[in-house]
């Protein structure tokens, strides 16, 4: 029995292991060390908090949606339980026979999907035409394609964000360090006009030291330390009082934007995460009860043996 | 042990299926079968497989409901997957985590059978069977990643599907063949869905081979000495090791739910999470960690050998890993199965267990420097342990006494032998 | 079966209370494990956001019909006229092939009369799917062929519905469906 169970602790401590090795070299260049937030949503009882990702959508609407999708998202998402528009129950004003927790019937989702136009068609006459948009529609990103965005931003893709938080190691810190960090180069340093330099994005600043700290073969002079981090085409997208906050306790801070972004994003790239840890807290004990049965029953048919 | 069949049908019903079709004969014999009562914990991890193979196929039917096998649908299908479908989520997950335990099942059921001598005489068939299951397992969880069309999805298809270029002349139009075009793209993406579907059920074939094979010979011991008696050695496999089983079983389902629910990707790569870009390579290309160890055997060979370059050096130790497996049964020239009674062998054994695990350990880290050097000496000693030190061990080790039988062995509550004697294996 | 060699007289087969718990516990586990296997196969988010469908009505105008996707089948709305609303009103049960409603909003048993066709009588709401084989009836679109009565013709096996979508003449047997809907506004229905 103790065998296995210290080897059950091996595997586990293995895995973690890999995943943690993983994480250091994916990391890629050498970055500062993420900014380490108490995120609630993490860990077997983590929830999302509604209101933050209701400002983390504003913010993203008002910020992030002119070059940023959210492909993976329809507007009814917004509405559906654990989501950031969910309602219980009707609010005052709306007809009578309306099931508020439908996404579909949900005035707040109606209305957020009424404000952006969708391209249906084809119509009768062979044409696609635009009509304004509803809760089954997905949510429309800022350019048809990746060729367009790239057009657009000089080269640069700025990513889908509805699957970021997954799609990047340790996705909710990388994301709030991001935004928040932002700090003007060392003077070692020299960028170009779309270059713009995050101690947090990984990258390689060697290759963007001045002339006069490079020595003959072109590699940095004793001594020169190299910045951590690299450049991205995206400039520092956040600063105070950019996003108008209805709720006035909130700070209009850099600082609570990336946080409530943050929110809405890991939201949006696990929906049903408050759903599957309670299932697995209700699985875990029924599996821990299922043990100890299965372990006295075992002890009871193997005392009748010599073994 | 191979026996006469015990079951004598009850009901006249009994009598008409058994005059038929002995389904009930098979059920009531398998059931019975005379199993030794000293197989320890290490011997659950056959039916952790069994439960494993299950509930990938049947999380594997149910995801191929809404799966799309077309590049341009195949991601999106799995979004949708996650988030639309009913319970979708977690049905993905443990199909993704399932595939990780299973690997996790098999690499322990692999140093079982290794340690206790479970591949020598009368049960070569069944190691030989065991090595095509894992080879079936390794193609299917290949394929099966490339499905979702991820960015790892796609390099780690690019880059498997490249070995065959190692081999000259016929390696190009092999890999042609294999991926239905030039590159990977579409062609490759729908075959690899009708194989992935298939394949589980080939394992699923060799796997009722397997147990056939080793119901023929009995189950191997941790004592590696034959059964003797069949009623002091043996008792029925129900109830005894069905209950021990279904224990095992649910501390396995412990570990796997924790996974499923609380940290489901955790052993997965985040790059899978961004759709495949045939125009951009991932920083690092990484397979999922039960490949990593052969991934560092393939990067170890870093020279050329003569007329064999260094891929297509890297391709066939890394093939070569495998195939060494098949000659165990006649590379380990010791008279005693059980490494129990083989204190040296058991020395070496764990230096191998050291060795895979750090391989594997190797395959995550780039190939470069130091850390090249240490997966040539790790896939040296690999090779070694088979090809020299298995087969001098037999000849030149001093085993310590083996119990004269399986019941004696339990009676003296240690594993000391009674007699003096070494025992040859029966 | 040749298992019990030891000093106990007790044989595996007797049935403890613990294997009975262990055993039941397990079948239970399955049973959940079950269900979520099952339930997959339920219409999933994506099918059930489009399984109400809201038409805005305030662009028909009088006499005009239009036709609607509703899951993955026709619905026929018609504005009807004055005179059209009359003659389906005046029609006597008698006359009908099907004397049932067949109105999704009432209960099965609601006769075919053309207040049990309609929730507004300016309105006639119908599923556009031809009660005999399928077909989907004409007479929505400007030009197309009505049918002796008035109202749809299907031009598969020549069957023909009046104003109220009620089957008239030919082989279809039943009235078209009307569907589960309801005014949300004046001028605005949910259908399903």
């Amino acid at each position: 029995m103790t065998v296995k169970a210290s080897f059950r602790m091996l595997a586990s401590a293995g895995a973690a292991l890999f995943c943690a090795l993983g994480a250091a070299e994916a990391a890629g260049g050498k970055t500062l060390e993420y900014k380490h937030n108490h995120w609630h949503f993490k860990g077997p009882f983590g929830t999302y908090d509604k209101e933050a990702m209701q400002r983390g959508f504003q913010v993203y609407k008002t910020v992030c949606a002119s070059c940023h999708s959210v492909e993976q998202l329809a507007f009814r998402n917004l509405g559906e339980k654990g989501g950031p528009f969910h309602l219980a129950a009707c609010p005052a004003g709306v007809p009578e026979s309306t099931d508020c927790s439908k996404p579909s019937e949900n005035p707040v989702v109606k209305a957020i999907a009424a404000e952006y136009e969708v391209t249906d068609g084809p119509d009768d006459t062979g044409d696609m035409f635009k009509r304004p948009g509803l809760p089954s529609d997905k949510i429309p990103g800022p350019y048809a394609n990746e060729q367009q965005a790239r057009a657009a931003n000089g080269g640069a893709f700025p990513p889908n964000l509805a699957l970021i938080m997954k799609a990047r190691h340790h996705g909710p810190d990388y994301v709030y360090s991001l935004l928040t960090g932002y700090e003007t180069p060392p003077d070692t340093v020299a960028l170009g006009p779309t270059q713009h330099y995050n101690p947090y994005f990984a990258g390689d600043m060697s290759q963007l030291l001045k002339p006069e700290y490079l020595n003959e073969e072109g590699h940095p002079v004793e001594g020169v330390e190299i910045p951590p981090g690299g450049v991205l085409a995206m400039k520092a997208p956040l600063s105070d009082g950019i996003v108008d906050y209805a709720d006035e306790s909130v700070p209009e801070t850099v600082d609570q934007y990336a946080k409530d972004v943050v929110e809405f994003l890991t939201w949006a790239s696990e929906p049903k995460m408050e759903a599957r840890k309670s299932l697995g807290v209700v699985s875990m004990g029924y599996l821990l009860v299922l043990t100890l049965i299965l372990f006295f029953s075992y002890r009871t048919i193997w005392s009748r043996v010599d073994h | 042990m191979s026996h006469p069949s015990t079951y004598r049908p009850g009901t006249a019903f009994e009598r008409w299926i058994d005059r038929r079709l002995p389904i009930i004969r098979f059920t009531d014999d398998f059931m019975n079968f005379p199993t030794p009562k000293n197989l320890n914990y290490w011997w659950t991890f056959g039916a952790i497989l069994v439960v494993c193979l299950v509930i990938q196929i049947i999380t594997g039917v149910v995801l191929a409901m809404h799966y799309t096998p077309h590049e341009d649908y195949a991601f999106a299908s799995v979004e949708h997957i996650m988030r639309d479908v009913n319970y979708g989520d977690i049905i993905r997950y443990t199909h993704a985590n399932g595939a990780a335990m299973f690997f996790l099942a098999v690499y322990i059921h692999m140093f079982r059978g290794l340690y206790y001598g479970s591949y020598k005489e009368p049960r070569e068939m069944n190691w030989i069977l065991g090595v095509i299951i894992f080879l079936l397992m390794m193609a299917t969880a290949f394929m099966g990643y490339v499905l979702p069309w991820g960015q790892m999805s796609f390099w780690a298809a690019t880059v498997i599907t490249n070995f065959f270029t190692a081999f000259p002349i016929i390696g190009e139009p092999i890999k042609t063949l294999l991926l239905g075009g030039p590159a990977v793209d579409n062609a490759t993406l729908n075959r690899f869905y009708s194989l992935h579907y298939l394949l589980p059920f080939a394992i699923a074939g060799v796997v009722v081979l397997h147990i056939w094979a080793f119901h023929t010979s009995g189950n191997n011991n941790p004592t590696g000495v034959e059964v003797k008696d069949v009623k002091k050695d043996t008792v029925p496999f129900h109830p005894y090791y069905t209950v021990k089983d279904g224990f095992a079983i649910a501390v396995f389902m412990l570990l796997f739910a924790a996974f499923v629910f609380f940290n489901p990707n955790g052993m997965g790569h985040p790059d899978n999470y961004i759709p495949a870009n045939p125009q951009v390579t991932p920083a690092h290309i990484v397979p999922e960690w039960y490949f990593l160890p052969f991934y560092a055997i393939l990067r170890a060979i870093t020279f050329n050998i003569g007329p064999i370059t260094s891929k297509l050096g890297g391709v066939i130790a890394m093939f070569g890993s495998i195939a060494v497996l098949f000659l165990l049964p006649w590379l380990d020239t010791s008279r005693v199965r059980s490494m129990r009674y083989r204190p040296v062998a058991r020395l070496w054994f764990v230096l191998f267990v050291i060795a895979c695990v750090w391989l594997g350990y190797l395959g995550g880290k780039p190939a470069e420097g130091i850390y090249v050097v240490q997966a040539q000496i790790a896939t040296a000693y690999y090779f070694a342990f088979f090809l020299i030190i298995l087969p001098l061990l037999g000849l030149f080790e001093k085993p310590t006494a083996q119990p004269k039988s399986i019941a004696d062995s339990v009676l003296k509550r240690d594993k000391a032998p009674v007699a003096a004697v070494a025992q040859a294996a029966e | 079966m040749g298992a019990s060699n030891t000093m106990h007289e007790a044989e595996p087969t007797r049935r403890d209370f613990i294997h009975i718990l262990a055993t039941t516990t397990a079948v239970v586990g399955a049973a959940g494990v079950a269900v979520p296997l099952i339930h997959q196969m339920n219409p999933d988010a994506s099918v059930l956001a489009l399984s109400t469908k809201e038409v805005d009505l305030s662009a028909l105008e009088v006499g005009q019909a239009i036709k609607v996707m509703w899951q993955g089948k026709p619905v026929f709305i018609r504005r009807r006229t004055g005179e059209e609303i009359k003659e389906s009103e005046e029609t006597p049960l008698s006359a009908l092939k099907d004397p049932k409603a067949r109105n999704a909003n009432l209960a099965a048993n609601a006769d075919a009369e053309d207040e049990h066709r309609v929730l507004k009588p300016e309105y006639i709401v119908v599923v556009g799917v031809c009660t005999h084989l399928g077909c989907v009836p004409l007479g929505t679109s400007q030009g197309e062929v009505r049918g002796d009565f008035g109202g749809w013709f299907c031009p598969c096996h020549g069957s023909h519905y009046d104003n109220s979508g009620r089957i008239r003449k030919g082989p279809a047997p039943e009235n078209l469906a009307v569907p589960k809907y309801q005014f949300v506004t004046d001028t605005m229905i949910r259908i399903g």
